[in-house]
């Protein structure tokens, strides 16, 4: 019994956060998927449709609700079937299962948005080989089970819309004047006398890796500091533990903030 | 005596990067000047907010940046004034002041600062802006009457040149295809400025880049002080010559091949190249833009490829697509090769091991 508090006792903060991890998982596949393992922005995967997309945010949302369609669907079949699949041939039975979930998006957009279907043309048969949708059936579907990997699918698929959308927003405001086909009041207006101009760079190629690559920056930002707001904390949790007092009920005592707040190591 | 112990180098050179910017500086003088004189005061107060900004950018970004403050090394101001002489005469203000941020921001600043640039920031910005505003970077005027020095504030008297003449004239700035400007030099000879004018500056076109002989005296001061060698531009314009000479619309061969060979025949031939040197940014691009060092190879052998490159990227440019400034696009792709060219081309150091080739 007491080899088995002891070792809880000595964790190190990796291990405390997997421990965490384990704990309460859907809301940590749910996180990581919007936000810590962002595709887009921490990953990097899926870079050819979030450039050719993002022209427009309307264009990047319903880019965004397919790629979510099919990654809940082909990440939920493929987990269903993982076992059964032989991992020789594993690469190809992923890529028909994905395959006919773009498939199926492709009917309905051409039957009901034949507008859309034009300006995403080829981008959604794409999807097929989109590195977010395999990296995930690959990394996480065939190795989770199904509901894990629905859940994985889903939150990947908000995480790459978010991204696209956010990126399209920005590209259309500052690179045509609109979002969502709207007019921003302040283009066309005249300040000086002069006209001020939406600026065209940004719905260029070049204005698309401008802008992705300042978000990605400024996600790094973000999770730096989010990350040593963690570890600030779990050092301060575990302070007790490193300075030896040898008292194994440390983390509940009262006095375990005290040490931690004067800095004791 | 006491001696004293240090390393190499011994002997020092009172040439700093502000003294070698001071002279760009000072070489581009005649050439702003002139902008004032042809496009009116509104030209000046271009180079002006263009400086101001490009200053206020620079100070601003390394201080968010928590680096030292680099406004007393003078590049700031050379890419501002650098910038403003490559814009037309009525462009917005908001516009060049967007072209100064992404010139000392996006294009310096956040690859390090001087010296980390990978391209001319002075060019970039005028890339972006001819992505960004293509309309208004090929709007192009040309004085008309008397020169006014207060309707110029204005830009009043600068009469827009979409008349049919006038846009003759019109043609032989940067914007204009030049694969255009190209054919018609030989068949509307005279409804063209003739090769004078273009020479002293009397033409549509970016505010700085109009006459060639402002600019070609800042290049001389530039020579004289040796601030820049000769390689990069003889490399660029010679080539750029020599193509249009056997390449364009009338090829010297043709001259040289004719049965009736007669001297106005061949003064014919050299009409054109002569015509497409003054006509465009070239001369400015190849006097002051191509020969930065930050972009530009450091041997010599490295800056003959580099501006024959940039004379064949500007030949090709001008006579096989129809987008306008060829030159700036020529000087920015060779600005991308230079630290390839600089591997090609690097020197063995005294005593040093060649390097090994796999």
């Amino acid at each position: 019994m007491s080899e088995n508090m002891a070792d809880k006792t000595y964790l190190s903060p990796e291990q405390r956060s997997e421990e965490k991890r384990k704990l309460n998982a859907p809301m940590r596949i749910l996180l990581d998927g919007v936000l810590f393992e962002n595709p887009a922005l921490r990953l990097i995967l899926g870079t050819c449709p979030l450039l050719a997309i993002t022209i427009s945010a309307k264009s990047s949302f319903f880019m965004g609700l397919a790629v979510i369609f099919v990654l809940v669907g082909s990440e939920f079949i493929i987990s269903l079937l993982k076992n059964m699949i032989p991992p020789k041939v594993r690469i190809p039975a992923f890529i028909t299962i994905i395959a006919a979930f773009v498939t199926i998006v492709e009917f309905v957009i051409s039957a009901y948005l034949p507008a859309l279907n034009d300006s995403l043309s080829i981008y959604i048969q794409l999807i097929v080989v989109n590195c977010v949708v395999l990296a995930r059936a690959e990394a996480f579907a065939s190795k989770r089970p199904a509901h894990f990997a629905a859940l994985d699918g889903f939150s990947m698929g908000v995480g790459f819309m978010l991204a696209l959308v956010l990126i399209g927003s920005i590209r259309e405001i500052v690179g045509a004047g609109t979002i969502f086909d709207i007019g921003i009041p302040i283009f066309g207006k005249t300040i000086f006398g002069e006209v001020i101009e939406p600026i065209a760079f940004f719905t260029s190629s070049p204005g698309g890796f401008f802008v992705y690559g300042l978000l990605i920056c400024l996600s790094q930002v973000v999770m730096r500091q989010i990350e040593k707001n963690r570890k600030h904390k779990t050092n301060a949790l575990n302070q007790p533990i490193t300075s030896g007092s040898g008292c194994s009920s440390c983390g509940a005592c009262p006095m375990a903030d005290l040490k931690a707040e004067s800095g004791v190591k | 005596m006491k001696l004293q112990v240090s390393n190499s180098p011994h002997v020092r050179d009172d040439i700093t990067t502000s003294s070698i910017m001071r002279d760009v500086v000072i070489a581009l003088m005649p050439a702003t000047v002139f902008s004032g004189y042809m496009f009116g005061l509104r030209a000046i107060l271009m180079v002006l907010v263009s400086v101001l900004s490009c200053l206020v950018f620079e100070y601003v970004s390394r201080k968010i940046m928590k680096r030292n403050n680099t406004l007393y090394d003078m590049s700031a101001l050379v890419t501002g004034i650098l910038l403003a002489l490559n814009m037309p005469a009525n462009l917005p203000f908001y516009m060049l002041i967007l072209a100064a941020f992404f010139a000392i921001v996006v294009v310096k600043q956040f690859f390090g600062g001087l010296g980390n640039n990978f391209v001319n920031p002075a060019i970039a910005a005028r890339i972006f802006l001819v992505i960004s505003f293509p309309k208004y970077m090929s709007t192009w005027t040309v004085r008309s009457g008397t020169f006014n020095f207060f309707d110029s504030l204005k830009g009043a008297d600068l009469v827009s040149s979409a008349t049919p003449l006038a846009g003759m004239a019109d043609l032989v700035s940067s914007a204009t295809p030049a694969m255009d400007v190209s054919s018609l030099v030989i068949g509307h000879k005279d409804d063209l400025p003739s090769l004078l004018s273009m020479f002293l500056g009397e033409r549509a076109g970016s505010i700085g880049e109009v006459s060639i002989l402002a600019l070609l005296i800042g290049a001389a001061y530039l020579f004289a002080r040796k601030v820049i060698t000769p390689a990069i531009p003889v490399a660029y314009l010679g080539s750029f010559t020599l193509l249009v000479l056997l390449f364009g619309h009338s090829p010297i061969y043709d001259v040289l091949s004719s049965d009736t060979f007669s001297w106005s025949l061949l003064a014919n031939a050299f009409y054109e190249p002569a015509y497409m040197l003054c006509s465009g940014g070239i001369v400015l691009g190849a006097f002051f833009m191509a020969t930065d060092y930050v972009t530009s190879p450091l041997t010599n052998k490295g800056r003959v490829i580099f501006g024959i490159g940039c004379g064949l990227l500007t030949f090709l440019m001008r006579y096989y697509s129809n987008m306008p400034g060829g030159v700036s696009f020529a000087i920015i792709l060779m600005n991308i090769l230079t630290p390839h060219i600089d591997r090609v081309t690097m020197k063995k150091p005294f005593g040093g091991l060649a390097h090994e080739r796999r």
